[in-house]
């Protein structure tokens, strides 16, 4: 694997068994993520971006989670990795935020206390040191007053302090690797582009590579330099950020883009995909969106569609899409 | 029997269906400081209009009063302060009783699970209203099978399910479904898409534009979404910690907004150009807290232009053009803001 890369996954798969059902949340992902390289996965509810987030985190229940196909992660085989290695990944090379940031934040202790103890985890330095680096970390994410805030408990903070603090806490194992799951889909418009601009700000500052998760193409359009769409468990499409939202060429993603209300459609019928994704449980053959698009034909519906590269750096999953001569 | 026909129109073309006036809640912090003296101030004097067919839009921060505004515009809560006029008739007198009222105006909110009873059947939810008014089951039942065909969801696959079998998208057409019930002449919609994914926000939007051409309705429609709200509404009202920033037509308040709130509002939306990125937030920080608001002007400590007039004194909500109306110094002639024009109005 070339040095460069912080993920590569390929022929991916995330399932999930229980005694009554199992459930394919990831079918066969291929990508890769270069250094300081923000890729975005856009998509609805339940295609499984969070599963692929936290497959790279290995978070997923162990004991009920079958992950295969492969999976490295900063040089790491996560697939087949144990539990201390995992631990070791997350402490130095990979962070993750989320979209709630109390699921991160421990409301029993001061926000200067949880990110110095993060530090001191993972790094021989003094607990005094490790406050002093909590402070440079309040401010790298742009808390006003700092030095106060380091006192102060997670309830104590705006919605928008809240999710900076557990961005700091995420920067404290200064990651290579940030992990973001709609970190910004629960704040007010105002707080979500502050959010936004500081994310792409400290990306750049720090030469991070990030894999953004979110269901909002604006939000991708802002932050992203490549969009993959997730449907149903599979990356149906994956490209530059301006090619996916000018030209998609998935009909899943080109339906996305006609329902996704903006601007300049006042009064006029939006356009809307019929149905609803598929049960996960039960994957039939073919493409998974076929049920629901207007282009399908026999062949859809035969064979899963294998990517096709119409141009270097785009691809996507469906019979009509030409693969470059 | 009752036939629960739609409510007569009372007051004619020229009476706003729906006049708010002066309309206050605060709510007493339980527990505050020495018993007392603590209270949110969820909506603070509200004052706007609706008119008989149109969609008035209300956009605004998590906070800032919208919900409150629609409870109690729905009477679910008890003022604490102004009057509802609902086609003419102050709402709650002999003229125009409760029951009446609520009849008449009815809500969907952005939580579609919460919002149907978990036992009873779709089509025993949608017919539960009107046989409460007096309608008889045989006709409750195949009217409830209308209102579903008419949400688009085919009475023979959805009627007898329950909840917890539908998709959230499907939930919330048979919320629509169930607030069409009784014939209502206004509904509230509440964050009606907040919680649906964008293909399916698409579906819902559209059929509430052709239920609304279809049942002649009036709708107040609340979302945090611009863009949707830009989409649906003929006139949007801005709200900022529990008062009116900016009302006016949907054209000239995304054309020329004139509140620096509203200003802020939209460009803080993603640009959809990422050769257009955004490049600095327009406004720093959060909403204040409602329990202990900024003097004056409520927006002044988020605001890049205030000034001292702004802290000593609120904005009166003035005329900025036709139909258009702002409350902000600098656009109040006279204010003594710098900004502002001299001579007073
Ligand atoms: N621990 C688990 N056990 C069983 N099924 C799971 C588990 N975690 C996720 N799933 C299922 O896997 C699928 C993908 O879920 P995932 O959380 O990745 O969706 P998502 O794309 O992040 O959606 P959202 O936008 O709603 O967050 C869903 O059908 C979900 O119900
Ligand atoms: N029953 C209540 N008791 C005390 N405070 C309340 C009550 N209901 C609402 N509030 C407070 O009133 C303020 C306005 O709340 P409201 O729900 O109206 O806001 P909103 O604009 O609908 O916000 P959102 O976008 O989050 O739905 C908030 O500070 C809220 O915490
Ligand atoms: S009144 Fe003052 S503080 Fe308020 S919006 Fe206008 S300029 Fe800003
Ligand atoms: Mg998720
Ligand atoms: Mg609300």
């Amino acid at each position: 694997m070339s040095e460069d890369l912080l993920v590569r996954a390929k022929n991916l798969n995330v399932k999930f068994v229980s005694r009554d059902a199992t459930v394919h949340a990831v079918n066969g992902v291929d990508f890769q993520l270069a250094q300081r390289e923000v890729l975005c996965i856009l998509g609805e509810s339940g295609s499984g971006k969070s599963v692929t987030l936290r497959a790279i985190m290995g978070l997923n229940p162990r004991g009920k989670t079958v992950v295969e196909g492969e999976l490295n992660v900063c040089g790491q085989d996560v697939v087949g990795a144990s539990e201390a290695q995992m631990s070791q990944l997350r402490g130095r090379q990979v962070a993750m935020i989320f979209q709630e940031p109390m699921t991160a934040l421990d409301p029993v202790f001061t926000i200067g206390r949880q990110i110095a103890e993060t530090i001191v985890r993972h790094e021989s330095i003094s607990y005094k040191d490790a406050l002093a680096r909590a402070l440079d970390l309040l401010e790298l994410v742009q808390i006003p007053s700092a030095k106060r805030r380091l006192e102060a408990y997670p309830h104590e903070l705006s919605g928008g302090l809240r999710q900076r603090a557990m961005i700091a806490i995420a920067l404290s194992c200064k990651p290579k690797l940030l992990l973001a799951d709609e970190p910004t889909t629960a704040l007010d418009a105002t707080v979500q582009i502050q959010i936004l601009l500081l994310l792409r700000r400290l990306q750049q500052e720090l030469g991070m590579g990030v894999i953004f998760v979110t269901h909002d193409l604006g939000v991708a359009g802002e932050i992203a330099d490549r969009i993959a769409v997730m449907y149903a468990g599979r990356f149906v499409e994956e490209g530059p950020v301006r090619d996916v939202m000018r030209a998609p060429l998935h009909p899943y993603a080109q339906g996305l883009l006609g329902a996704t209300v903006h601007a300049g459609l006042r009064g006029k019928r939006l356009t809307t995909i019929p149905g609803a994704p598929p049960d996960l449980r039960a994957i039939a053959p073919g493409c998974s969106f076929a049920p629901r698009c207007a282009m399908v034909e026999a062949a859809c519906r035969a064979d899963l569609p294998n990517l096709r590269s119409p141009e270097p750096g785009r691809s996507a999953r469906c019979i009509h899409v030409n693969e470059a001569a | 029997m009752l036939q629960l026909p739609t409510m007569p129109d009372r007051g004619g073309p020229a009476q706003p269906l729906l006049i708010v006036q002066n309309l206050v809640k605060h709510f007493p912090l339980k527990g505050g400081l020495f018993g007392q003296g603590g209270k949110v101030q969820a909506v603070d004097g509200i004052d706007f209009e609706i008119r008989k067919g149109e969609t008035l839009g209300i956009v605004g921060e998590s906070g800032c009063g919208k919900s409150t505004a629609s409870r109690l515009i729905m009477s679910l809560i008890e003022p604490t302060d102004g009057e509802i006029i609902f086609d003419g008739e102050k709402v709650g007198t002999a003229a125009l009783p409760l029951k009446e009222y609520r009849r008449q105006v009815q809500m969907v909110f952005q939580d579609s699970y919460a919002s149907l009873n978990p036992r009873l059947s779709i089509e025993e939810s949608i017919a539960f209203g009107p046989m409460v008014h007096g309608l008889g089951r045989s006709r409750a039942i195949p009217r409830a099978h209308d209102l579903l065909t008419a949400v688009g969801l085919a009475p023979a696959q959805f009627a007898h399910r329950y909840p917890h079998e539908l998709s959230g998208g499907q939930r919330q057409r048979v919320n629509i479904a169930r607030a069409l019930a009784l014939r209502p002449r206004m509904l509230i919609l509440d964050e009606p898409v907040s919680a649906l994914d964008k293909s399916v926000e698409a579906q819902v939007l559209n059929m509430l534009l052709d239920l609304k051409a279809q049942f002649e309705l009036t709708y107040l429609f609340i979302s945090h979404d611009l863009n949707v709200v830009q989409h649906v509404a003929d006139r949007v009202l801005v709200m900022y910690l529990g008062r009116v920033a900016e009302i006016g037509p949907v054209d000239s308040i995304f054309a020329a907004p004139q509140h620096p709130y509203t200003q802020a509002l939209l460009a803080s939306r993603p640009s959809m150009d990422p050769d257009r990125r955004r490049t600095e937030p327009p406004i720093t920080g959060d909403p204040p807290n409602p329990v202990n608001p900024p003097s004056g002007c409520r927006f002044r400590t988020r605001c890049s232009l205030a000034e001292d007039i702004c802290a000593s004194a609120t904005p009166p909500l003035g005329t900025t053009g036709p139909m258009h109306q702002a409350a902000c110094h600098i656009v109040a002639p006279g204010s003594g803001h710098s900004m502002a024009s001299r001579e007073a109005a």
